[in-house]
């Protein structure tokens, strides 16, 4: 259990500063400092038992079937990083104290910078390296937040999304790398997989998995050609560089290189893969920084440099350099991080961290400068302090390493390496401390107060001490480290400043000269520096983002071009394509069924379907006319309906071609008459033949499934509903049956769809009323010269004759709809057709004014009528729209059916009526909005413009 | 026979109804009724997951006519899912909309719960026929709701959407048609009896109706080529009809799910396993073009768009592999991308209300009120929608890649998947540092004119994005009984006998 507190207790503290800084800075900083604080003590408490050489495992399901477990693990390898992350994480809170300005928010620096230590101690603890992928990318995530901390500043920015960006995609390359490994390993659990090495190294997957999890390493713990971004993470306030940035973060690569050191190291592949990186990031990164005049760039460089070596040691495979890269983690956490804070204060002091405009602090920060004086030195590598201990081992596995058969290549590399350091080191010391006094900084600069100066302090008594008395102050930790490191391996070594003359010896003599020489000559070794090539990894990282960027710009944009007209294409194109394809995959029989001879109203029917159709093609752009056109489609198929028998549907296929014609007509007023004029074949000839070939062979396609379709007898559904009509659903008329009673489920449907059609309608033209449409509707003129006889008296009169004959055949067709032809839909639009015709003729105003029917209501009401159909037979424990009907006897009239069904045709019969009238009445609004008359008073009338305007003619 | 079945179709209608009926004039009655119902509706798809959680499908024969006669809703453990995910997406975005979007237009109440009352026909229908009025009472209400508000760009945006999606449905019919033809029937679970018997001489035919069935959903998932309307209408409809949105493809994905696994799965003789050929490739383009726009966006809304698209690809490729592993991860990343989407779309929402004429675009605009705490919902938004951890994407792209293992096409997922994740995480981060960070390098604006409209907006996408962190914390459990889901949907046997069994007796 406390092994899992120790890791949650920085995110719980994560919650406390943003809301403590209410209370002020000290107070801020003090919950952030409780936290980690407590979580030391805690791991403290585990010591004894991991010195002991007991492993401590906790660990509770979280996804057993992913092997995703809540695991930790505390060894000595743990226990060493997350003192490490714990006890610096505690020097960085007091430094951050005085070191943030009052502008900047602190509460949320010190909850990132928790929530970060959290993940990092997750990630040290994980048994379960699923669970360690989930804390891997939360330190990439938490990073991200603490480079971009100061918002306003473009690097930081910049420096946040690059390291997000190279450190996630390590992330993500190692997720496949630990799935492929837990699947050879058959366990997700570190403590499971530590057991299998050969398995491991035998499987077929070990270079797959071994290339993707060191992706992920390399990436975080910056090694070269991925190491750019970690320079420009140093966009961060500096106790988060001295913190992430060198001390703990980019150690999170190397602490998985050595947690999976006994399983993964040792072979071929490893060696030259890890070491030979390692040496060249080493190398390279060691080089740079001697040129870099930001000090935090300095300081970068060689951290990458120093993370390098470790790796390079890593990579070597003995349990010897193993320990040596155990040891010179803890060295390098110690003075570099010392040195990050020095690079600070020396910025806050002095207000500037360029080399260049800097020097002589030394009379002027006395502190300041010893501290930087023992710690540069121990970068350097000299003796008596840990840097020297270190780097003496390092040269001495390099000087036994074989690379290629080559034995003294890796030595001299090394050993360049090292010239590098000592010349950087001693140039941030002399460069900056040294030489004379100047005036011209931004501030007067002052030692720090203590508070600032006082971590870094305590950094480098260790530094000292280590260096002076490393068996005793180090060995017992290193030796419980290196153990877990390399998985138990006996070794003979032990930590001590002098061994003699050895070649490591003489190798870092020859460092310490050359490096010496170089600062000296600077000048002269910076010009042949300046005079090499740089190329720019910013730049080039940049211009690959960008590049991409714009690629995935051409892509989306060149294909989503809002032109609907594509979009249909590429749709239409799909459906014709795979209905082909799957139609000509499988196999197919031309149906049985003897063709009827064709009867010539049929061809001729033919014909003007053919014909209706290329007139639509051809005349598309005068709508006025297409709509007509098509109108015949509609015709026809009505037509079709009666040649087959179809009363029913012939009824509803007129009535509703009638009605949607004079919507469209009636809305058509208000859009041009012409559409826009499109590209001609000859401008555009590609886009016409693609439309062209596409309607051919898509109409060949419906030709011939439909001909296919028509052509076989299948079975259905039919019998059924012919035998249980009457029955069952008390009426005659099998299609009004199954619209209100077999699949009254699907009318009900139906119905609310057209309800909702209406609302939508409404709601969408009551929008178009206001704002900048409604502007210009306001301002819009009839485009078509206008009847002067507005509602001319031959059609007033005639309506009104036709008005009550309409609706007594409404009412016809509705009630004798369950056994004859008809049914509430057909009465519905039949109805509605004989009001349009009354607000066609006296003008919607005057005719509203008269029918005091609210639509929106009548289509709620319509809606719930049918559905209180439904409900009433679940009141009696029946399904929802079980029907009931009886016959009746009443004087005068005789017997007579009532069935259910005829509510919830009612229902169907007023959602129909209400949905049609609003969508007339939404178009009548929009037409009063545009007309400048008032509303007339008689029912017949003439224009008023029209008629004065031949009083005066 | 239950009459719970029934209730989260028969609750949204009646309620939709009565407020165009009595609450048309009255904003807080609108409210209350909306809040209310869909608050019930919550509770009942509750019940009804605890229901279907035994294992047994039950199905309810409208009009007691039997099966295949009839129609039928059957409620098995998917469905009950999906009711739950729609009630919780609709509840937070309901909470948030009432923040003020709602009075934007007319209707927006009784078109929100027309919607609910489609999306949950769609999931509840055991009648392919009866999907197709489903899938038109969605569509329509969805329209209506996209358009809510006005403005040129959104109505050309609906007109696209709305037309699109009435090919689609002609297309619907076309493929019922041929189905019908060779098997007459519209019932799901008796085409499954039938599938199987089709003689060769048919299974032209058969196919061919069911591969245009197969794009028909395909349109509603947004899946390429057939995703066109997607992002002109998710960016441009109003933030929380953009959210609630996110369970619309999903209508899509069930279908496909349903349909394909239950008629064209394993017993289906010639015509088995049908979909996978056509699904698995388009799948994975789509991940890749949607990732690829999210990195193209040029607002927040279009961004989430196309990050919709993309996760729609992982899941439907996911489907494709047509495992029970496979099906169980996708269900469990089908439920995070849901919520993740939708808590995105209203964050994006968030951010254009407060950037005045900029909206979400990416350009330059001062810092907006209550910067730090949208701020901060993005980024855990953010999180979620690419993946990253420790949130549920993480946990679902885990169960992904593990759950494609065995198939054939492995590498191709693996590689796809985490190249566009880092795509996505690339598009993201830029999107968010120009957005909340980059502000500060201006001078500090003037105070602007927004004013923030209280609390409500923020419980609704804190209650999504803390729905998130039930899900990756209760991941376990969550997925052991998404393997039953999956379980269940590969032994179709429990759901035909259920459908065509008890319903016969009815009447």
């Amino acid at each position: 259990m406390s092994l899992a507190l120790i890791v949650l207790l920085p995110f719980i503290g994560a919650l406390f500063p943003a809301l403590m800084i209410r209370a002020g800075r000290s107070a801020c900083a003090t919950t952030a400092f409780v936290f980690p604080l407590l979580a030391l003590v805690l791991l403290l408490a585990q010591a004894p038992a991991v010195f002991r050489g007991e492993v401590l495992v906790a660990a509770w399901d979280w996804v057993p079937a992913l092997g995703l477990q809540a695991g930790f693990f505390l060894d000595g390898l743990g226990m060493f990083f997350a003192g490490l992350i714990l006890g610096i994480g505690l020097l960085v809170i007091v430094y951050a104290r005085f070191y943030l300005a009052k502008s900047d928010p602190m509460g949320v620096f010190y909850s990132y910078l928790l929530l970060f230590q959290g993940a990092m101690v997750g990630v040290v603890l994980s048994d379960n390296i699923l669970l360690l992928l989930v804390f891997w990318e939360l330190t990439s995530l938490s990073s991200f937040l603490l480079i971009g901390y100061w918002k306003h500043l473009p690097e930081g920015r910049q420096g946040a999304r690059m390291a997000l960006t190279v450190t996630g995609a390590g992330g993500l390359a190692m997720i496949a790398g630990m799935l492929i490994l837990g699947d050879i390993a058959g366990s997700w659990n570190l403590s499971d997989i530590l057991r299998n090495k050969e398995a491991i190294q035998a499987s077929p997957l070990y270079v797959p998995a071994l290339v993707l999890i060191l992706a992920g390493c390399f990436t975080k713990s910056a090694q070269f050609p991925f190491h750019f971004w970690l320079p420009h993470a140093m966009a961060a306030p500096t106790p988060v560089s001295a913190y992430l940035h060198s001390a703990t973060m980019v150690k999170a690569g190397l602490f998985l290189m050595a947690r999976m050191w006994p399983v993964l190291a040792g072979t071929t592949e490893w060696f030259y893969l890890v070491a030979t990186t390692g040496l060249v990031t080493m190398l390279v990164a060691a080089g740079i920084a001697l040129f870099k005049d930001d000090l935090k760039g300095l300081l970068a460089y060689s951290t990458v440099s120093h993370l390098g070596l470790v790796t390079m040691l890593l990579g070597f495979g003995t349990p010897l350099a193993a320990v040596a890269a155990v040891f010179h983690i803890l060295n390098h956490a110690t003075f570099k991080a010392a040195l990050f804070m020095n690079a600070g204060i020396v910025d806050h002091e002095a207000g500037t961290r360029d080399i260049r405009r800097l020097g002589g602090l030394l009379q002027l920060m006395p502190i300041t400068a010893t501290l930087a004086m023992v710690a540069g030195a121990s970068m350097a590598g000299l003796p008596p302090l840990n840097g020297f201990l270190s780097k003496e081992m390092m040269l001495h596995e390099a000087v036994d390493t074989r690379w290629l058969g080559n034995g003294w290549i890796v030595a001299a590399l090394a050993t360049l390496a090292a010239c590098f350091s000592v010349a950087y080191s001693f140039r941030y010391i002399v460069h900056v401390f040294f030489g004379a006094r100047r005036d011209d900084y931004p501030h007067a600069p002052h030692d720090p107060p203590a508070g600032m100066w006082l971590p870094p302090a305590l950094l480098v008594v260790l530094v000292v001490a280590i260096g002076l008395f490393p068996d005793s102050v180090a060995g017992p930790l290193v030796a419980v480290v290196a153990r877990a490191v390399t998985g138990g391996a006996v070794m003979d070594y032990h930590l001590a400043l002098w061994h003699g003359f050895t070649p490591a010896l003489g190798l870092s003599a020859i460092a310490v000269a050359v490096g010496l020489g170089a600062l000296v000559a600077y000048r002269r070794v910076r010009a042949l520096w300046q005079a090499g090539p740089h190329p720019e990894a910013k730049a080039m990282f940049d211009a690959f983002i960008a590049g991409a960027a714009a690629l995935a710009r051409a892509v989306t944009h060149g294909l989503h071009n809002g032109s609907l007209q594509r979009y249909l294409a590429f749709a239409l194109t799909a459906f014709t394509l795979a209905g082909f394809a799957a139609f000509l995959a499988a196999p197919h029989a031309a149906g049985t069924r003897a063709l009827l001879p064709a009867h010539p109203a049929a061809i001729a029917a033919w014909v003007l379907l053919v014909g209706g159709c290329a007139l639509t093609v051809m005349l598309f752009r005068r709508r006025v006319l297409s709509v007509l056109v098509v109108g015949t489609v509609g015709l026809i198929v009505c037509l079709a309906f009666i040649y087959l028998s179809a009363p029913d549907l012939a009824l509803t296929q007129i009535s509703v071609e009638v009605a949607t014609v004079i919507l469209i007509l009636l809305a058509l007023y208000f859009l041009p008459k012409e559409g826009p004029q499109s590209s001609s074949v000859r401008a555009d000839p590609l886009r016409h033949l693609r439309d062209g070939v596409l309607a051919i062979v898509a109409g060949i396609g419906m030709a011939g499934a439909s001909w296919a379709m028509l052509t076989r007898d299948g079975s259905s559904l039919s019998s059924y509903y012919l035998d249980n009509s009457v029955s069952g659903g008390g009426g005659t008329n099998v299609v009004n049956v199954i619209l209100v009673d077999f699949r009254g489920f699907d009318t009900f449907g139906e119905i609310t769809v057209l309800g909702i059609a209406a609302l939508a309608i409404y709601a969408l033209l009551d929008g178009a009323l206001f704002g900048r449409t409604g502007r210009r509707l306001g301002a819009w003129s009839p485009d078509r010269p206008q009847s002067a006889d507005r509602h001319p008296m031959i059609m007033v009169v005639a309506t009104r004759v036709m008005l009550p004959l309409a609706m007594l055949v409404g009412a016809y067709i509705f009630l004798r709809g369950h056994n004859q032809p008809g049914g509430g839909f057909i009465a519905a639009l039949v109805v509605s057709i004989a009001l349009i015709m009354q607000y066609m003729a006296s003008g919607f105003g005057w005719a509203a004014q008269r029918v005091k029917v609210n639509y929106h209501a009548m289509i709620g009401l319509g809606v719930l009528v049918a559905a209180a159909t439904g409900i009433g037979a679940m009141v009696l424990d029946q399904p929802f729209l079980t029907s009931t009907f009886g016959h009746f006897h009443l004087p005068l009239v005789g017997e007579f059916e009532l069935a259910s069904a005829m509510a919830f045709d009612t229902g169907v019969f007023l959602t129909v009526v209400g949905a049609v009238m609003l969508a007339l009445a939404n178009l009548s609004r929009m037409g009063r909005w545009t007309s400048p008359y008032t509303i007339n008073t008689g029912a017949m009338d003439v224009d008023p413009r029209a008629a004065s305007g031949k009083e005066q003619g | 026979m239950n009459h719970l079945l029934i209730l989260p179709i028969l609750l949204p209608a009646v309620v939709g109804a009565l407020l165009v009926l009595a609450a048309r004039h009255d904003g807080v009655l609108a409210r209350t009724f909306a809040v209310a119902s869909t608050v019930l509706l919550l509770a009942i798809a509750v019940a009804l997951l605890v229901l279907a959680s035994d294992g047994q499908v039950r199905s309810y024969a409208l009009g007691a006519w039997p099966a295949p006669f009839g129609i039928v809703l059957a409620l098995d453990r998917l469905a009950a899912l999906m009711l739950v995910l729609n009630a919780v997406l609709g509840l937070g975005v309901l909470l948030y909309a009432i923040g003020g979007w709602d009075q934007r237009g007319k209707h927006f109440h009784p078109l929100f719960q027309f919607e609910l009352m489609g999306i949950n026909g769609a999931f509840l229908t055991g009648d392919f026929f009866n999907l197709f009025v489903f899938f038109e009472i969605l569509l329509i209400a969805s329209y209506g709701l996209m358009v809510h508000g006005g403005g040129g760009l959104r109505v050309k945006a609906g007109v696209q959407y709305v037309v699109t999606n009435l090919v689609g449905s002609s297309v619907f019919l076309i493929a019922v048609g041929m189905i019908y033809n060779v098997t007459g029937t519209l019932n799901m679970a008796d085409l499954a009896r039938i599938v199987p018997q089709v003689p060769a001489a048919d299974q032209a035919l058969l196919q061919t109706g069911a591969v245009l069935l197969l794009l028909v959903f395909a349109v509603k998932a947004a899946l390429v080529p057939l995703h066109f309307w997607l992002p002109g209408t998710y960016a441009n409809a109003p933030g929380p009809v953009a959210a609630l949105f996110a369970i619309m493809t999903k209508v899509g994905a069930y279908s496909i799910l349903r349909l394909y696994v239950l008629a064209f799965g394993a017993d289906a003789g010639a015509a088995a396993w049908l979909a996978a050929p056509w699904l698995l490739p388009a799948g994975l383009l789509t991940l890749v073009l949607g990732m690829t726009g999210v990195l193209a966006a040029r607002s927040l809304g279009q961004m989430a768009s196309f990050a919709v698209i993309g996760s729609m690809g992982m899941l439907l490729a996911t489907v494709a592999v047509f495992t029970p592993q496979a099906t169980s991860a996708a269900l469990y990343y089908l439920i995070h991308s849901t919520l993740a989407a939708g808590a995105l779309f209203l964050v994006a929402d968030l951010v254009a209300e407060r950037r005045g004429a900029q909206r979400d675009r990416f350009a330059a605009a001062p810092r907006i009120a209550q910067g730090g705490l949208v701020g901060g919902l993005f980024f855990v938004a953010a999180i979620a929608m690419t993946g990253m951890p420790p949130l549920s994407g993480f946990i679902g792209k885990l169960l992904v890649l593990d759950g494609v293992r065995a198939s054939a096409h492995a590498a191709w997922f693996w590689a796809l998947i985490l190249t566009t994740s880092l795509i996505a995480i690339v598009g993201f981060a830029r999107a968010g540092s120009f957005v909340f960070w980059k502000p500060h390098a201006l001078p500090a604006a003037p105070a602007s004119a927004y004013r923030p409209d209280g609390a409500l907006s923020f419980v609704a996408v804190g209650g999504l994005l803390a729905c998130l962190v039930l899900l990756t914390v209760f991941a376990g459990p969550v997925h052991a009984w998404l393997e039953l889901v999956a379980a269940q949907l590969y032994a179709p046997a429990g759901y035909i006998d259920a459908v065509l069994g008890t319903a016969q007796g009815v009447r």
